[in-house]
């Protein structure tokens, strides 16, 4: 019963903050929500009983996309309010095509008939042991493959935030 | 946590697609309502999200590892794609003194 | 024997668990002993982070040849209550320019960070609130978090002196998080578990700092800078020195949300100082030299929680001696030394602990 409310109440906080990202008029106050709303997120995972992921997820969201973006805030100075305003009848053209990918999304699914496999005999999958045995196993290529974007990443994030050396 | 899988058991599959989809739509809704690149990449964070937890809960009901694995390998994605975007964010503002991202359509020939 | 609950509180606090759970319905009982757990954990927060303000000034004077607070109490002992006191008494000064609700938000969110550490760090046996199955890498996670509350705090405040230290503050611990989390791999290579309680339980014989020799004590070290800077403290409190900065980041600040700042800069001295003694010297775990079985039977006599505290208190007295002793080094110093020496001695040392596990060339 419990894990009942738990779920509604996290999700309502998800929703809550996604929103408030996009309502709130200066993009340092859209991070802090967003941070609330990968809280609730990291709090789902660990309701799934996917341990590993809850803290993989707090690390990388919480303590590192996060804090670039509040120094990308900090640096520039892009703490502008109300900057740019899109037109209303764009605004509103968005959220009716939002909706519709809402409701196709949902019609979707609602059809399928999804089936649970009703004898988990070990809901142990999202511990740590288990998961490292399948990466290390089964997608050890596409891991080192990982290494390698991030690789990639780090030296282009490193040329484009140099200035310019002739 | 020995009645994780009865607690799992008690929240039908639905009702996270149901929340992944809205969640989704908020972010597609964002990309689409903003016109400061910084938000829009938070709307993009949103949308990986969902798709995250949707693949976990699918991972955990079927009790299949490999949904969970893929979620580790589309943090390792966005995380670099959030690196590399900050980066070319600061360069875009270092140029136009700007992040409004209708200053690039001088991009179009 | 009555005290017997000293050597093993899994007695105490199942009894406490049967008596709530036999009394209500399973969902209150959690709910309450939630609550119960939660209060005990501010508490004790509350307490240990004033005592280690006292100890501070006490080690500092000592250090400096003087004499300290003495004046409240036998020895000056409940100065520090009084200081609490004055600081709830003062003006909560509102910043007119201040970002209201990030300005209110942050030193909740830096306290909040130390809670949740905390929470997943064993006492003594039987006396752990939460054992993840991946303790060492959530203590890493949470206390990751306190970064944002700091950043916050400094850009909101919108004065200058804090926004530099915020910055400052940032770059120093998103690169020393990498130091505490690598250092403590290589334990966790050793212990072959992440859970605290199994890591503990794995040093019944000889503590991990012992059992690993070289690389273990390499990492300790390793660990012990890269945690004072973590908690921006001693040589590297470049966030809030005092002498450019006035105090960094909270400047702005007044009355009880400073002693929010405050706390939480002592809460998280103390759980580096409980996780270094946790992982590396044993825990609650009494010191234990296999095959001397009279002494080892001398030391179990000794109640696990008192190992545990002096432990720590041994770890936080050498985090003092760190900051009173070393002057403060410059920024890019400060970033020298983590990516350039740092970091390659610990990818270095978790390829020396790999090989030896593999090899058993540990005690």
């Amino acid at each position: 019963m419990l894990s009942k409310y738990i779920f509604y109440f996290l999700s309502s906080v998800a929703i809550y903050a996604a929103l408030m990202v996009l309502i709130s008029k200066k993009p340092i106050h859209s991070v802090l929500y967003l941070t609330l709303a990968f809280f609730a997120i990291a709090g789902h995972y660990i309701l799934l009983n996917a341990q590993f992921l809850a803290v993989v997820h707090i690390i990388v969201y919480a303590g590192a996309i996060m804090v670039l973006f509040l120094f990308t805030v900090m640096l520039l100075n892009l703490n502008i309010e109300g900057e740019f305003p899109k037109k209303n009848i764009i605004k509103f053209a968005a959220v009716i095509v939002g909706g519709l990918i809402l409701i196709t999304l949902i019609g979707t699914f609602r059809t399928y008939d999804l089936e649970i496999i009703k004898n988990p005999t070990l809901n142990q999958i999202g511990l740590v042991k288990n998961l490292g045995k399948v990466l290390f196993k089964e997608y050890l290529l596409p891991f080192e493959l990982c290494s390698i974007l991030f690789l990639a990443a780090m030296v282009g994030a490193v040329m484009l935030g140099k200035k310019d050396i002739q | 946590m020995p009645d994780a899988v009865q607690n799992l058991q008690m929240i039908p599959l639905n009702d996270y697609i149901f929340f992944c989809s809205a969640l989704f739509a908020i972010g597609i809704i964002g990309v689409l309502i903003k016109r400061n690149a910084l938000v829009i990449f938070m709307s993009v964070e949103l949308m990986l999200n969902s798709a995250n937890l949707l693949l976990a809960a699918f991972s955990a009901y079927r009790n299949d590892p490999a949904g969970q694995i893929f979620v580790f390998f589309i943090m390792v994605v966005a995380a670099a794609e959030v690196a590399i975007g900050l980066a070319l964010l600061v360069m875009i503002y270092r140029s136009t003194h700007s992040i409004d991202i209708n200053a690039l359509n001088k991009l179009k020939w | 024997m009555t005290f017997k609950f000293l050597y093993d509180f899994s007695i105490l606090t199942q009894a406490i668990d049967k008596a709530i759970t036999g009394s209500m319905s399973p969902f209150w009982a959690m709910i309450t002993e939630m609550t119960i757990i939660g209060v005990l954990i501010l508490a004790f927060y509350a307490v240990v982070g004033l005592y280690l303000v006292y100890a501070e000034r006490k080690v500092c004077a000592f250090m400096q040849n003087r004499v300290g607070p003495n004046r409240v109490g036998p020895w000056g002992f409940f100065q520090t209550i009084a200081d609490l006191i004055k600081l709830l008494m003062k003006e909560l000064i509102p910043i007119k320019a201040a970002d209201k609700l990030l300005f209110n938000i942050a030193p909740f969110i830096v306290i909040i960070a130390g809670f949740m550490a905390i929470a997943a760090v064993p006492f003594a046996k039987g006396l752990h609130a939460v054992d993840f199955n991946i303790g060492v890498f959530y203590v890493m996670a949470v206390s990751s978090i306190g970064v944002i509350g700091i950043l916050l705090a400094g850009w909101s405040s919108n004065n200058k002196y804090s926004l530099i230290g915020a910055m400052r503050s940032g770059a120093q611990i998103v690169s020393y998080e990498l130091s505490v989390g690598m250092s403590l791999i290589t334990i966790v290579i050793l212990a072959g578990s992440m859970q605290l309680s199994t890591i503990v339980e794995g040093q019944h014989d000889l503590w991990f700092i012992f059992k690993g020799h070289v690389p273990a004590i390499i990492a300790f070290i390793v660990f012990l800078i890269a945690g004072t800077a973590e908690t921006n403290r001693g040589p590297f409190d470049l966030a809030e020195a005092e002498s450019e900065l006035t105090a960094g980041f909270h400047v702005e600040y007044s009355g009880i949300k400073f002693a929010f700042f405050f706390l939480a800069e002592y809460m998280n001295m103390f759980i580096v100082a409980s996780i270094a003694a946790t992982v590396f010297l044993g825990g609650w775990m009494p010191f234990h030299i296999p095959g001397l079985e009279g002494f080892n039977h001398v030391m179990d006599y000794i109640p696990p929680f008192l190992w545990y505290f002096v432990k720590t208190a041994f770890v936080i007295f050498l985090m003092m001696w760190f900051k009173w002793t070393f002057p403060r080094l410059r920024i890019d110093q400060l970033l020298t030394l983590e990516w350039k020496y740092l970091l390659p001695i610990n990818l270095f040392n978790i390829l020396l602990m790999a090989l030896m596990v593999l090899m058993g060339w540990y005690f």
